[in-house]
């Protein structure tokens, strides 16, 4: 592809001539849940990984001192892309759902479509900071839980109710290794951010 | 900032190569397409090694996080040097994420995009 300078500047939502324009979803989730399967099955790159290296203060960890403390965390993103035209990509942000990196989602979450959610019903308590922080930040969201031992061990409506998210929340049966399963949880993800956008 | 730290002594040297910054006047989101200026096309050669490794790849425009992993600098890294190198005019930037959620019609041409895979 040919770099193009741009010579003018359209709206933020079209791409200028110097290339596509990006959108990105992001896919959390706790340990192991298949967040890296899941962008792999779609993306048409090996997903790729980039290291955020970031410092965190904080204070009053030792009462005695009150010294503030810093401290530097390494997170590893998992990520793929997806080409949806000459004039638009998608990429998919993995990222691990512990409370601990949420200090790096605003950043990831600013101008997203929405996330994809991964649960392991087996460790469903894993998802919660994921799904409050979604929730408290009106970003649109689906819950895909994936089935580790083929079949479902509980069902869409259980999961909802067990994660407390309001009815309109879709929560599906995903296979995290099959692209067709990964492509419909996105387009359920589109179309949920299409409804709450009109609302 | 603590970069140094014993138990993450990688984190060191990448800075380095911003002389210790980690932001850039100029904020790079991490899934903002990069592409050369045609400034930044005849620069390539006379730059020092970062420079010359970004700008080369982006012979092909890509996403802060692909220069980032492809050139195995760290995202913070990537992002002050790509922020300078906007800054100097040597590339440009595609990113919508300032302007908040995608709208109808961007999320409809995504929808169209999916379904036509
Ligand atoms: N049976 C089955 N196995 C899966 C599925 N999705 C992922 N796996 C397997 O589960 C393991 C973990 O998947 P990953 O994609 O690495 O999970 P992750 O969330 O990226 O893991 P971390 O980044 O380490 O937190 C791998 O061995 C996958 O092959 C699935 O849908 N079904
Ligand atoms: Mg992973």
């Amino acid at each position: 592809m040919a770099s193009k300078p741009s010579d003018m500047v359209v709206s933020p939502d079209e791409a200028t001539s110097g290339g596509p324009m990006p959108v990105k979803i992001v896919v959390a989730g706790g340990f192991a849940v298949g967040k890296t399967t899941f962008i792999g099955s779609i993306s048409e790159i090996e997903p790729l990984t980039t290291e955020a290296a970031l410092t965190k203060v904080s204070e009053g960890v030792d009462d005695t001192s009150k010294v503030a403390t810093k401290t530097s965390t390494t997170v590893a993103m998992d990520f793929g892309r997806i080409t949806l035209g000459d004039d638009l990509i998608l990429y998919l942000f993995g990222t691990p759902g512990q409370d601990r990196f949420w200090f790096m989602w605003d950043e990831l979450v600013r101008g997203a479509i929405g996330a994809v959610v991964l649960i392991d019903t087996r460790r469903l308590e894993e998802c919660f900071p994921a799904v409050d922080y979604f929730e408290e930040n009106q970003i649109p969201f689906v819950v895909g839980m994936n089935c580790f031992d083929g079949q479902a061990t509980h069902s869409p409506d259980d999961v909802r109710e067990a994660l407390a998210v309001s009815p309109d929340t879709p929560v599906l049966l995903i296979d995290a290794r099959e692209r067709v399963s990964t492509r419909d949880t996105l387009l359920e993800l589109v179309q949920h951010a299409l409804v709450r956008a009109t609302a | 900032m603590s970069l140094g730290d014993a138990g993450d002594g990688l984190r060191v040297r990448p800075y380095a190569i911003t002389g210790g910054r980690t932001r850039a006047a100029t904020e790079v989101p991490i899934e903002a397409i990069v592409y050369r200026t045609p400034k930044g096309e005849k620069a390539v050669s006379s730059m020092s090694l970062e420079r010359r490794q970004i700008l080369s790849i982006l012979a092909s425009p890509q996403s802060a996080a692909e220069i980032s992993a492809r050139l195995r600098l760290p995202l913070g890294v990537a992002r002050v040097v790509l922020g300078d190198l906007v800054d100097e005019g040597f590339v440009a930037l595609n990113t919508r994420s300032a302007s908040g959620r995608p709208d109808l019609r961007l999320l409809e041409r995504v929808l169209d995009g999916l379904q036509a895979l």
